[in-house]
């Protein structure tokens, strides 16, 4: 990033007002668990990758994932921006912005306002978020500490860097007709579908977790979704440690369920009464402290249904947005 | 401790679904260290031939999971791969050339606010607790709770303690620590509850080395006893 690298496309956007919590994100790290690594990303992945897309960037490109509320950003030249995930109160030099398509702004300031439901956003930026790639993945560890902008949540006066290629030119915001729903894999009514243990001292317990209706916590983060309810009769604790991974269904000593996030650890002593399966995980990543949140068993097969089939209308949407970017 | 037990056979490994992208390999279900050698070996022969789609193999005590790209290969054909790759796995002798890694501790003081708390608890004098803990080699077991945390096993029985009823809030990066029967080193500053002995200067975590962690699963470890003046040398050194 010396001063020779192209000044004309490369340029910092600054931090006005950082949010409660913004960080840099992308598809997460692999191949690092065994150090205790998590794999992160955003949580929502698809959703962000359909962000780039709108912006003409790569599927794991470096993203903003904001939540409850948005910064306030200073663009200092034209860039071409996008926003996913829960719909925030969009808007530019005070003229609102619709979410999930393609728009140009002109230098000015970008603020990003409170959700109404929901929780995590994600603003794509032309050229991509172009901080440095820590152990192969510029997405940000949080409770490690590396990765984004040093490892932590976004403060004002932050500068991120925006990676060559993202010049346009515009003198005034432009905001096509055309756009995805930003909610295309989500059914908020639906209950989650989960994998159950089927280990013998823990069978009754999984099976229990559908039978009442669960609350999220406020102390949910993401690394997990803590539920409040009726307590589920835990097993006795000293368990031994074993892996754990985004979508395991943990069950403490003091009965309430937490469904681990992108930001799982790599190993937990917990009981495990299943999984959650990948295609409702996205959803775990919009529900608001308070929300309620019923689950429902399925099996594996189930589960890979349902896997295809938001990847399926992941590749559509995908599709027809590079169809539509060719035509503009 | 593992006397008289018969070594599990290949049919023991057991198959959980850990997630939709991946398996949880379970070869037991206690703290062994033949049980954890054999582990690590069926972690390095996975590792060996890894296929493009399998992502992350994370060795445990007793069991590892296998991350894979459910994109790239199905579920059952990736349990069906790692299955194979099981057989024999009871004859995988594990590696005896593991390294060893010398880490140098200051006991006590500043560096170890528990040292004797923890010392008075067992019923020996602190130095007999340092020698104690210093004297024997220690394997990682493995790595988690935060990056480049390593459980290490080999702990004196007698030597185990209960961890802290209220945490602390902060730790200093390379306290080195006894939870339970465990003995381990935090990586980094943050919360913690388990009985600070004593501190390492050496880096444990750092993202900028190609080997960010000091320490790979496997690994055997030995605690040297410095003072606070080598403490301060090795901290000072590059």
């Amino acid at each position: 990033m010396s001063a020779a690298d192209s000044p004309d496309s490369r340029c910092d956007i600054e931090v006005v007002a950082p949010g409660p919590l913004s960080h840099v994100q992308d598809l997460g790290r692999d191949g690092w668990r065994h150090l205790g690594i998590c794999r992160g990303g955003a949580l929502d992945p698809a959703c962000a990758a359909l962000a780039n897309a709108l912006v003409g960037n790569r599927d794991d490109d470096a993203v903003l994932e904001f939540t409850l509320q948005g910064p306030s950003l200073r663009l200092p030249r034209p860039l071409r921006i996008a926003l996913m995930g829960a719909v925030c109160e969009a808007r530019f030099e005070g003229q609102w912005l619709p979410p999930a398509r393609p728009i140009d702004l002109p230098a000015g300031v970008l603020s990003l306002g409170g959700m109404r439901s929901g929780v995590r956003g994600w603003l794509a930026v032309r050229g991509g978020l172009d901080t440095p790639r820590v152990l192969g993945s510029r997405a940000t560890d949080l409770r490690g500490g590396f990765g984004g902008i040093d490892g932590r949540a976004l403060r004002g006066g932050d500068r991120l860097p925006v990676g060559a290629h993202g010049a346009i030119e515009t003198s005034r915001p432009r905001v096509p007709g055309w756009w995805i729903d930003p909610d295309f894999n989500h059914d908020p009514h639906a209950p989650i579908r989960y994998l159950a243990s089927e280990a013998p001292a823990l069978r009754d317990i999984a099976a229990q977790l559908s039978r009442q209706t669960w609350r999220v916590n406020a102390a949910s983060n993401r690394q997990g979704l803590r539920l409040d309810g009726d307590a589920l009769q835990a097993p006795q604790a000293g368990a031994l440690s074993e892996p754990v991974a985004p979508g395991t269904i943990q069950l403490p000593a003091d009965g309430r369920p937490i469904v681990l996030l992108a930001d799982a650890q790599t190993v937990g002593g917990y009981a495990r009464l299943g999984h959650v399966i990948a295609a409702d995980l996205p959803r775990l990543a919009q529900a608001r402290p308070n929300a309620e949140l019923r689950f429902l068993r399925c099996d594996a097969a189930q589960a890979a249904a349902a896997a295809r089939k938001a990847r399926a209308e992941w590749a559509r949407l995908k599709l027809a947005i590079e169809a539509r970017l060719k035509r503009q | 401790m593992n006397a008289g037990r018969p070594a599990a056979s290949d049919a023991a490994i057991e198959f959980e679904a850990l997630a939709d992208d991946a398996w949880l390999l379970r070869l037991g279900r206690v703290i062994d260290d033949e049980l954890n050698a054999r582990v690590h070996a069926l972690a390095a022969r996975l590792r060996l031939h890894a296929p493009p789609w399998l992502r992350d193999v994370v060795p445990a005590y007793a069991s590892l999971a296998v991350f894979f790209d459910p994109f790239a290969i199905d579920a059952a054909d990736a349990r069906a791969w790692l299955r194979a790759r099981c057989e024999h796995a009871s004859a995988v002798a594990p590696s005896p050339a593991a390294r060893t890694i010398e880490i140098p501790v200051a006991y006590g003081g500043e560096f170890g606010p528990d040292l004797h708390d923890s010392a008075a608890e067992l019923g020996v004098s602190p130095q007999a607790l340092i020698a104690r803990h210093s004297e024997r080699d220690y394997t990682v077991a493995m790595i988690g709770f935060a990056p480049g945390f390593p459980y290490l096993s080999g702990l004196d029985p007698e030597l185990a303690l209960p961890r802290l009823a209220t945490p602390r809030t902060a730790v200093a990066a390379g306290s080195v620590a006894i939870g339970g029967a465990q003995t381990g080193i935090y990586p980094r500053p943050g919360p913690g509850g388990w009985r600070l002995l004593g501190r390492t200067p050496l880096c444990l975590f750092d993202t900028a080395r190609d080997a960010p962690s000091l320490l790979q699963p496997g690994d055997r470890v030995r605690f040297r006893p410095i003072d606070a003046l080598e403490f301060a040398r090795l901290q000072a050194a590059p």
